[in-house]
């Protein structure tokens, strides 16, 4: 089951440039919450902290607290044990181009020195159907590499990979940009079967897409959390001007 | 500034609300001026500017459509268009009421002059005051504006209570009368419409502006805070 997130106080740097400036709120457990915001405002810094990925970056810098339940993530645990329990989906689908379907998505467990092959072929088989590809690639599963597939599959390839150290948050970032409406409309059903399971952050720049399958909506500018409210009232009757310019394409 | 074509057609969209509306209002004033002079050529111009108006309002309606398709509005923008389509509808009723009332006139004009218990032009004056208003407001996006026609239409409809008091009297006491009294309660009726069809239109004016539904609630338009304003 998901957890809920609470942020607190959180700044980020990249080098000099203060990409993050005191972000707060508290990100719902078992929801799907979306991010938006111009390209440059800082949303995608955001999620790479919640798992410890801009740490990663040699000029990126992060202080404040982030809390997944009650794990407080820069304090007390270590950023490989972090990503178990926060899954990561990027925007240009990322399987690894020479391994097997099956071998795709068993990669994180076998890394975590999972060996034991039933139980293994229960996972991947689980995450598959939990990711909306099991019908599609069953047959080929150790026949077909991760790159043979469309970019559809691919990216719900890389879900199925999320998903199988069974983590209790998924981030996801500009999940469907690269795809075709199609792909974008699975991708979309998915977050909303999945978020009953665990708690979903998206970034996207598609309004229509945070509308669709968000309960939760934070709208970043030039690095700030300018409004976070419910996706019906951000989109409807939003609080702030600035977030009211940007939704309606006055600016952006 | 983005989307400018959007805003362009937004921009469009309004001005031909405008006209619609311009030519409801007029409507309502000529079948009013037709009933208080009786005369049968303003009733036809009362006739041929609803072919106008129906034209107009599936033009809007269409130019809507289209913006909520193609251009997926948000917030205040979505707010508008859809207040936009609401109020189009109103402004063509009101173009129906102008023409129930100039057929009434003409019906009239074959019956014999009474003086009847009822002021139609006051009725219509308050009743024209309201659309005047609310289009107003429409206009300068004055949501305190729109609030004021809100409080205007419990007088229309005393009124119209009144109305219907009297000429029903007049029908009982002096049968011979009733031709000319079921005429005027018919037009008495019609303007109590165009009144609540202004409220209507003031109503989607608040919800455009301020995002609040006030339709049902009085204690809205006193003033007073609406537990189901949106959000």
């Amino acid at each position: 089951m998901g957890v809920g997130i609470e942020v607190i106080n959180l700044n980020a740097w990249y080098g000099t440039n203060h990409t993050l400036q005191d972000i707060n709120l508290n990100i719902p457990a078992n929801h799907a919450t979306a991010l938006i915001g111009p390209s440059g405002c800082g949303k995608s810094t955001f999620v790479r902290c919640i798992n410890r990925m801009h740490e990663t970056n040699p000029i990126g810098r992060v202080t404040g607290t982030v809390l997944i339940g009650d794990l407080d993530i820069y304090n007390d645990a270590k950023p490989v044990q972090i990503r178990r329990r926060v899954g990561m989906v990027f925007q240009r689908p990322n399987p690894f181009p020479t391994m097997s379907i099956y071998d795709n998505v068993a990669a994180g467990l076998k890394l975590n020195g999972y060996s034991n092959r039933r139980a293994l072929d229960e996972i991947v088989e689980r995450s598959l159907k939990n990711s909306a590809l099991w019908d599609e690639v069953k047959d080929d599963l150790k026949k077909k590499s991760g790159a043979s597939l469309s970019g559809g599959q691919q990216q719900r390839l890389c879900i199925a990979r999320a998903l199988a150290v069974d983590p209790e948050v998924l981030l996801m970032d500009e999940p469907a940009s690269a795809l075709d409406p199609v792909s974008t409309s699975k991708i979309e059903d998915l977050i909303f079967q999945l978020k009953s399971q665990y708690t979903i952050v998206i970034v996207t720049h598609n309004m229509q897409q945070a509308a669709r399958v968000a309960e939760k909506t934070g709208f970043f500018l030039n690095g700030r959390m300018v409004e976070f409210d419910s996706t019906h009232k951000i989109f409807t009757n939003p609080s702030d001007k600035r977030t009211e310019d940007y939704i309606t394409g006055r600016f952006g | 500034m983005t989307r400018i074509r959007f805003q362009q057609s937004l921009d469009e969209l309004k001005e031909n609300l405008l006209v619609m509306a311009g030519l409801a209002e007029q409507a309502i004033q000529r079948a009013i001026e037709a009933y208080r002079v009786r005369d049968l050529s303003i009733c036809d111009l009362v006739s041929r500017s609803e072919i106008a108006i129906n034209r107009l309002e599936r033009d809007i309606d269409q130019a809507a459509l289209d913006l909520l398709a193609m251009e997926q509005p948000m917030a205040i923008d979505l707010r508008f268009i859809l207040s936009v389509i609401k109020i189009n509808a109103d402004l063509e009723r009101v173009g129906d009421a102008a023409k129930s009332i100039s057929e009434r006139v003409r019906l009239m004009q074959q019956m014999a002059v009474v003086d009847l218990p009822v002021d139609i032009p006051k009725m219509a004056a308050l009743a024209s005051e309201m659309v005047r208003k609310s289009l107003q407001a429409f206009i300068e996006a004055d949501a305190e504006l729109a609030r004021v026609v809100l409080t205007m239409d419990d007088a229309v409809d005393t009124m119209n209570r009144a109305a219907y008091k009297a000429l029903t009297k007049l029908m009982e006491e002096q049968s011979h009368l009733a031709p000319q009294a079921l005429n005027a309660l018919m037009i008495s009726r019609a303007l109590e419409r165009v009144a609540d069809h202004a409220t209507n239109i003031a109503e989607d004016i608040i919800f455009w502006v301020q995002g609040a539904d006030v339709r049902h609630h009085k204690s809205v338009i006193l003033g007073a805070n609406d537990p189901h304003a949106m959000g």
